[in-house]
């Protein structure tokens, strides 16, 4: 079938397979290879997108149904040959490690803040809850958000014994 | 090698910049194996076997051919190599017999990832289901079927291991330090108690995945998400009889290694699926259900520990039996063995010690390497055993570790002598202890059990770790100077993660006295084009690459001062530099450039000097030997690094629920080169070490299905899995042969987080688990289960442990 779909503000109108996801239509046919996979089950976040103003699993979400739609994904996220203040943060506060959840890592948060401005850590937690990251233990990923919200301290590092 | 500083001198040493590759990480820019499509590619699938033993009657790929799109199919009867990193025995596809649940038996590779998936549902396998060996202990007994009847006719490295041919033991390694039976003759009392673990996964975010394309001429390429290029080459060329400049592995960015992806995995097969296809390039990735199965796992584990105390706390004998189950394939399992076993009494001193280590062939999927390499498993008995001797012998755990750890002069289970330079557990112990406020509960504390009715428990557990690998482990760094007078740093070391690509800038950067944007790590790995690395595992690239990016540079400096010696028409002895150019000491108006320089310096009327800067550093780990067969005795660690942690938990009760309030750790580091990276190691190990606490761990049926191979069912920590409060201590007694003193912490987080969560829970509510993972229904069982104390106690200073008051 035929779909007409935005993808990072640009127009795409493609054929596509009714079974295809979104992940891999993503991913195979328009070439945008910065949203993973983890999992193909819903379960890890990886490929978490944002659709029409919602972060969605992608590898949940048929093409098709995104016809007539919109869709960020983390190429979108840098503007003018900029990292977006929520991926400055991130470098900022050592929130990257592998790097392979932090494409979706980002969509959620973008997510979460537009939606919840000044989240508290709880609500941060709850926000992220959805995104697997095996690396960094999540905490340099929280106070990433805290600090891309203007509620970070002084920049967190180990004390010395 | 020490580059002996004052620590206020350091420019970059000390500071924690972003990490270089951050921004491509952060836009969807870092290609990943998983990301590539190369012209022409075919897609490969795997057929699997349902059973765990089974003989395989015959294999039907009629169906799949006919299939169109299908470029190549492979049974185990097409290929006769066979590959193992210290054991040589597995078949890169099951020949005549499958070994465990989700062994790959058959492979396809076709146009579209969907065709091939349709011809691997059309092969059709024909087995006989046999009795298979479900459990390790099970596997040690007279008549139990042999997982490999041929042990006896494989490969293996004989310098270090010991197979047993006509069992189901794959390796035994021993230690024998002292009189083990004068030391128990003359222990007040006895402690003995056996601890156990089952086998986990790693799960790293981007799951195994290569491409290989085997060319005319047996050129072959492979692109794998793996975290050691030479040693897949290695391996590869050995198998398959190659020379080494046959196979070129090149390694993009890695979704997460833990160990897993340390050796060699799917390279072999996909590369004989390319050869069969003619040339093309074919990739395979497996599904998250596939990772659990078709690829390894961490070995599950069951140590029995029986400890000798003299009447006034001090260790006198310990004896020591570790049985490991490493699944159908001895891949890393043997290797982890030997490493838990010479350091399986933990930073204690043992005067007399005795152990046994057996890696155990079962039906189950294979043990691999796994973040912590054994000291996981075995940290969650010794510790756990430790609090249960303190207390047996009415002596405070924290106490009674303190009198124990080793300490400078004191000889480690091999023979080893610590010094002061070795790093400081006791200064580890007591800063988490301090954290926590160990031993007492603070008045908040008090009122917040008197509110919730909960119960508030505190516990510690100490770890070690030495880098476990070859006592001739080697590395090289290659330093190059680009026309401008910036460099690019060529290392086989992989960044999966850990932050090393940052960490060797800044150690490259201090050394050549330039700023950070002057100095670029590679972070894709070529080994037709990057010098030789070991593998990058172990905690060990820090010390090992620091160091030699550190020569490399003082190699480049060298030639550079040799050059501008020339230009400046003075002696290097004379010269001095900056990060923009090498000037006379005695005459700094008088320089000249390293962009000047960089690729040869040529005067002004044209004649040329030098040629392009390159500096060349090696290094090898020094004064390592193997251990003798049958005492354990020699110098297997290149460094220790300690550390410990301490929880508080809140615990019901009633239900066995808790939640973790609080935990604190703290690692001898020698010297952060950067504290954020080093705080981004700390805690997501120990996240890491929750999940294996918590929840993780393989469940199996009575037919060795196994039940839980996705997320559903085997869970990992989420950001809400987190404790309320973290605290990360550094400590920096610095190693006097590690870059800026520098030594490894990349495993050492997830060693013992599951011991200390034991202990507090034991504090809390006297609950005495042995087994982990520790979910609430154990925890629950544990509180109401009385075990009579001589099971475990069985010498005490009266004679009978009927006289030891138990508070339970």
């Amino acid at each position: 079938m035929k779909i007409k779909v935005t993808i990072n503000g640009a127009a795409y109108e493609r054929e596509v397979a009714e079974n295809i996801t979104l992940l891999h239509f993503l991913r195979e046919d328009v070439g945008l290879t910065g949203t993973k996979e983890g999992c193909g089950g819903g379960e890890c976040g990886a490929c978490a997108v944002i659709l029409d103003g919602r972060p969605v699993n992608s590898c949940l979400v048929l093409a098709a149904e995104t016809d007539g739609g919109s869709v960020s994904t983390i190429e979108g996220e840098a503007k003018d040959g900029k990292l977006s203040e929520i991926q400055e943060a991130f470098a900022r506060r050592h929130a990257v490690q592998c790097g392979y959840c932090t494409p979706g890592m980002v969509m959620s948060v973008r997510a979460l803040i537009e939606r919840n401005p000044r989240p508290t850590v709880a609500e941060i937690k709850e926000g992220l809850e959805g995104n697997f990251c095996r690396c960094t233990g999540y905490v340099q990923i929280i106070e990433a958000v805290l600090d891309v919200t203007g509620q970070a301290d002084s920049k967190q590092e180990p004390t010395h014994a | 090698m020490l580059e002996t500083s004052n620590p206020s001198s350091l420019q970059h040493v000390g500071h924690s910049p972003a990490r270089q590759e951050a921004p491509d990480k952060l836009t969807g820019a870092a290609v990943f194996v998983s990301d590539m499509t190369l012209p022409g590619m075919l897609h490969a699938q795997v057929k699997k076997s349902p059973h765990a033993r089974a003989k395989i009657r015959r294999i039907d790929v009629t169906r799949a051919a006919r299939l169109p799109g299908v470029r190549a199919i492979l049974t185990g009867e097409d290929l006769h190599y066979r590959i193992g990193l210290y054991v040589v025995d597995k078949d890169i596809l099951a020949k005549g017999v499958v070994r465990h649940y989700g062994e790959a038996v058959a492979a396809v590779a076709a146009d579209t990832l969907a065709v091939a998936r349709e011809a691997a549902d059309l092969i059709e396998v024909d087995y006989e289901v046999l009795p298979g060996v479900l459990n390790h202990m099970d596997a040690l007994k007279a008549g139990a079927p042999l997982v490999h009847p041929d042990l006896g006719a494989y490969d293996y490295v004989k310098a270090v291991f010991s197979p047993q041919p006509g069992t189901n033991i794959a390796n035994l390694s021993k230690c024998r330090k002292g009189d083990i039976e004068k030391g128990f003759a003359e222990a007040a009392w006895i402690v003995e108690r056996e601890y156990t673990n089952p086998s986990v996964q790693h799960v790293p975010m981007e799951t195994h995945v290569a491409i290989a394309q085997w060319k005319m001429g047996d050129d072959i390429t492979i692109w794998t998400s793996a975290q050691s290029p030479f040693t897949v080459r290695d391996l590869f060329c050995s198998s398959f009889k190659l020379p080494r400049s046959k196979v070129r592995v090149i390694i993009p960015n890695v979704g997460g290694g833990f160990g897993g992806k340390a050796g060699i995995h799917l390279e072999p097969l996909v590369a004989c699926l390319s050869r069969k296809a003619g040339g093309r390039p074919v990739k395979f990735q497996a599904t998250r259900e596939e990772e659990f199965s078709l690829l390894p796992c961490r070995s599950a584990l069951t140590y029995r520990i029986k400890t000798g105390v003299l009447a006034d706390g001090k260790i006198i004998a310990q004896k020591m039996e570790m049985f490991w189950d490493a699944g159908a394939y001895a891949d890393y399992a043997v290797n982890v063995t030997r490493a838990s076993g010479y350091s399986a009494a933990g930073p204690y001193e043992i005067p007399n010690a005795w152990l046994d280590a057996y890696t155990i062939y079962t039906n189950k999927p294979y043990g691999t390497a796994y973040r912590g390499f054994g000291h996981v498993e075995f940290f969650w008995g010794l510790e756990r055993h430790m609090e249960l001797v303190a207390q047996t012998i009415g002596m405070d755990p924290l106490e009674f570790r303190r009198k124990n750890l080793l300490r400078p002069g004191s000889l480690t289970l091999t023979g080893e002598k610590i010094t002061a330079h070795t790093g400081d557990v006791r200064k580890c112990l007591d800063a988490v202890a301090e954290a926590i406020h160990y031993g007492e509960l603070t008045p908040a504390e008090m009122a917040r059990e008197a509110r919730t009715g909960l119960k508030i428990g505190k516990g510690v557990a100490t770890l070690h770790k030495a880098p476990a690998m070859p006592s001739f482990t080697a590395t090289s760094v290659i330093v190059k100077m680009n026309s401008d007078g910036a460099v690019l740093v060529n290392v086989g070391l992989t960044e999966i993660g850990q932050g090393s690509t940052t960490a060797l800038a800044q150690i490259a950067a201090e050394r050549l006295k330039f700023p950070l944007n002057k100095v670029k790590v590679t972070v894709e790995k070529d080994t037709d084009r990057d010098p030789y690395d070991w593998q990058t595992v172990a905690s060990k690239g820090l010390i090992l690459t620091g160091n030699a990016t550190i020569l490399a540079c003082a190699d480049l400096l060298e030639k550079a001062y040799e050059t501008a010696g020339q230009a400046l028409r003075a002696q290097a002895c004379d010269l001095d530099h900056d990060g923009e150019k090498i000037f006379v000491r005695h005459d700094p108006d008088h320089s000249v450039t390293f962009a000047q320089i960089a690729v040869g310096y040529a005067y002004p009327d044209g004649n040329a000097i030098g040629g392009p800067l390159v500096g060349v550093g090696r290094y090898i780990a020094q004064g390592l030997t193997n251990l003798n067969k049958e005492t354990g005795q020699g110098l297997p660690a290149l460094d220790w690094t300690y550390g410990a942690h301490g929880i508080i938990v809140e615990v019901n009760a009633m239900t066995g629920q808790y939640h973790i309030l609080k935990i604190a750790s703290a690692y001898d580091v020698g010297k952060a080169i950067n504290p954020a990276l080093v705080r981004g190691q700390c805690i997501g190990g120990m996240v890491q070490g929750l999940g294996t606490a918590l929840c993780e761990g393989y469940v199996y049926d009575q037919q060795g299905h196994l039940l839980n191979p996705s997320f559903t069912d085997n869970k990992i920590p989420t950001s809400k899995d987190l404790p309320d409060e973290i605290e990360c201590v550094i400590v920096e007694t610095p190693q006097l042969d590690g870059a800026y003193g520098a030594r490894g912490v990349g495993e050492h987080p997830m060693i013992s987080v599951a011991p200390a969560l034991g202990n507090a829970i034991k504090n809390a509510v006297g609950a005495e688990l042995t087994h982990m993972p520790i979910r609430s229904e154990d925890v629950w069982r544990a509180i109401g289960h009385k075990e009579p104390v001589e099971t475990w106690i069985t010498k005490t200073p009266t004679g009978s442990c009927r006289s030891v008051v138990w508070g339970g």
